[in-house]
């Protein structure tokens, strides 16, 4: 079996966001759509003060309670753990949004971007009006990991199979790849690293591991 | 910079919250009534005001919903989906109460009582599952909306009865006995989310509401119930305003828990990341949280 996850170094994330403008870039998501993001956590207290910089988005979860309560079964899993939606029937009741712990769902009724009324290259390349009024969120770019798996290529090694967020990382903090393999690059960062995945207490076994240590 | 700690969800709004409302409220109603008619009462206006409550509840859900047309999607998930369950326990609710009304029949009208808590019960996991929302998948919430809105309903009934001076005894009793109901389930839903924590702007939004909830809520109308017992030609008027604090508290009540409580869950680390090749990393952040 394949199951797709991500890891984020914490260690190495320096908050530049650039997977948040590269995700952008390449899902060409309306204003106030970040489907990658990265947190800016401040920690402690004066003289004592760190800043951790966390990324985030859907977590894919393998229990996932978007999936759950979604109504329509616009919210699906594949075999290989991505979540995904059906913008063709969901009612953007927005049940997944208030459902998904990791605030990782975005739904916008109005066209706009980024720029006013004129859209971008990639807006107007990209743009989808059937993602108006529905649930949306990262798909680990689903597309592109099909298109490169068709083509023989491995996500989270080779480039054209792997998520946009995870190529344009300047420190490599983000990594991507089948975790149920044991030779692949996401076991390997695992085994050698101490690591942890948020809200794990809520049981919905999320597909994204964040590496604090080593081991 | 995005917000780490826990956030007001805005997803769902007061359109949500009418649902809750007007779908609790409904099926009390439609409880009550079932009471009234195996005692020999007339159930046909407290049943069709039950259905209109109830109508116009999902009808909120539909004006929410941004994609309108596509609602009857909403069936697709009855394995697992409490939002699809509640739109199927609809239907029979408004079959049976509708038979019911027409017929004017008591059996009907119990069937269609009993559908209505069905109904109610998916209203109150809609809320559980919501698992983004920590105030909401407090499992104490449950018993809480289902008595909520059985005492909703209730109130609704007496109002009812004692406009039209037909208000039989056992009704303010009813009503007295779930606000008993409601008041320990509050308490305990309370008690759960301080020891199991929750984002600490929720609870101190429900801390400013308690005692308004605690005294025109509760107290206020058992003061005016004993009042009735003790004078009981003031019964009528005595019980009319218990139900009126009794219905406007529930309201406010699932409004307050959908539109001003519902704080996400946030965002937690179980441990800060080491700096440097000596480094070692730190414990564990959770902003915004008891």
């Amino acid at each position: 079996m394949t199951r797709y996850v991500m890891v984020a170094d914490l260690r190495r994330c320096v908050g530049c966001q650039t997977c948040t403008a590269a995700c952008k870039h390449a899902n060409a998501t309306l204003p106030g759509v970040q489907w990658r993001r990265v947190l800016d956590i401040e920690v402690g207290e004066y003289p004592d003060v760190h800043r951790v910089f966390v990324p985030t988005g859907c977590q894919h979860c393998a229990n996932p309670p978007c999936m759950d309560v979604c109504p329509s079964t616009a919210t699906r899993q594949r075999d290989d753990g991505i979540v995904t939606i059906d913008y063709d029937i969901c009612i953007g009741c927005a049940y997944c949004a208030v459902a998904c712990p990791y605030d990782a769902r975005f739904k916008v009724t109005d066209t706009a971007f980024a720029y006013g009324e004129d859209a971008m290259a990639h807006e107007e390349k990209r743009h989808d009006p059937r993602r108006l009024g529905v649930s949306t969120k990262c798909t680990f770019c689903a597309d592109k990991v099909d298109a490169g798996c068709a083509q023989g290529l491995t996500p989270g090694v080779d480039p054209d199979a792997t998520p946009a967020c995870v190529n344009s990382c300047i420190a490599k903090a983000l990594h991507f790849g089948d975790i149920d393999d044991p030779d692949s690059n996401v076991s390997q960062v695992l085994e050698e690293n101490a690591h942890f995945r948020m809200h794990e207490e809520l049981g919905t076994e999320p597909g994204f591991y964040y590496l604090w240590d080593r081991k | 910079m995005t917000a780490v700690g826990p956030r007001l969800q805005t997803a769902w709004d007061w359109r949500a919250a009418g649902n809750f409302i007007g779908g609790g409220s409904g099926a009390g109603l439609l409880c009550a009534a079932a009471i009234g008619a195996v005692g020999g009462g007339d159930p046909r206006l407290s049943t069709t005001m039950a259905l209109i409550l109830i109508a116009a509840g999902l009808g909120l859900v539909w004006l929410e919903i941004s994609r309108p047309f596509r609602f009857l999607n909403v069936y697709r998930q009855p394995a697992r989906s409490w939002m699809t369950r509640e739109a199927y326990a609809a239907l029979p609710v408004f079959a049976a109460g509708a038979t019911a009304v027409w017929f004017a029949d008591p059996t009907l009208t119990v069937i269609a009582a009993g559908f209505g808590l069905i109904f109610l019960y998916c209203q109150a996991r809609i809320l559980q599952a919501a698992k983004g929302i920590p105030t909401w998948r407090e499992p104490a919430l449950l018993p809480l909306v289902i008595v909520t809105g059985l005492t909703e309903g209730t109130g609704l009934f007496v109002l009812i009865a004692a406009i039209g001076a037909s208000l039989p005894q056992w009704a303010p009793m009813l009503l007295a006995l779930w606000l008993a109901a409601r008041i320990a389930s509050g308490s305990i839903y309370h008690r759960r989310l301080t020891d199991v924590g929750c984002p600490v702007r929720a609870l101190d939004e429900l801390e400013r509401w308690k005692t308004a909830f605690l005294v025109l809520g509760h107290m206020l109308p058992f003061a005016l119930l004993a009042l009735g017992w003790l004078a009981p030609p003031t019964m009528g008027v005595a019980a009319a305003l218990a139900a009126v604090c009794a219905v406007a508290s529930g309201w406010a009540l699932k409004f307050v828990i959908v539109t001003r409580t519902a704080h996400t869950q946030g965002f937690a680390l179980l441990h800060r990341p080491a700096r440097g090749p000596v480094g070692s990393g730190g414990g564990h952040v959770k902003p915004g949280w008891y």
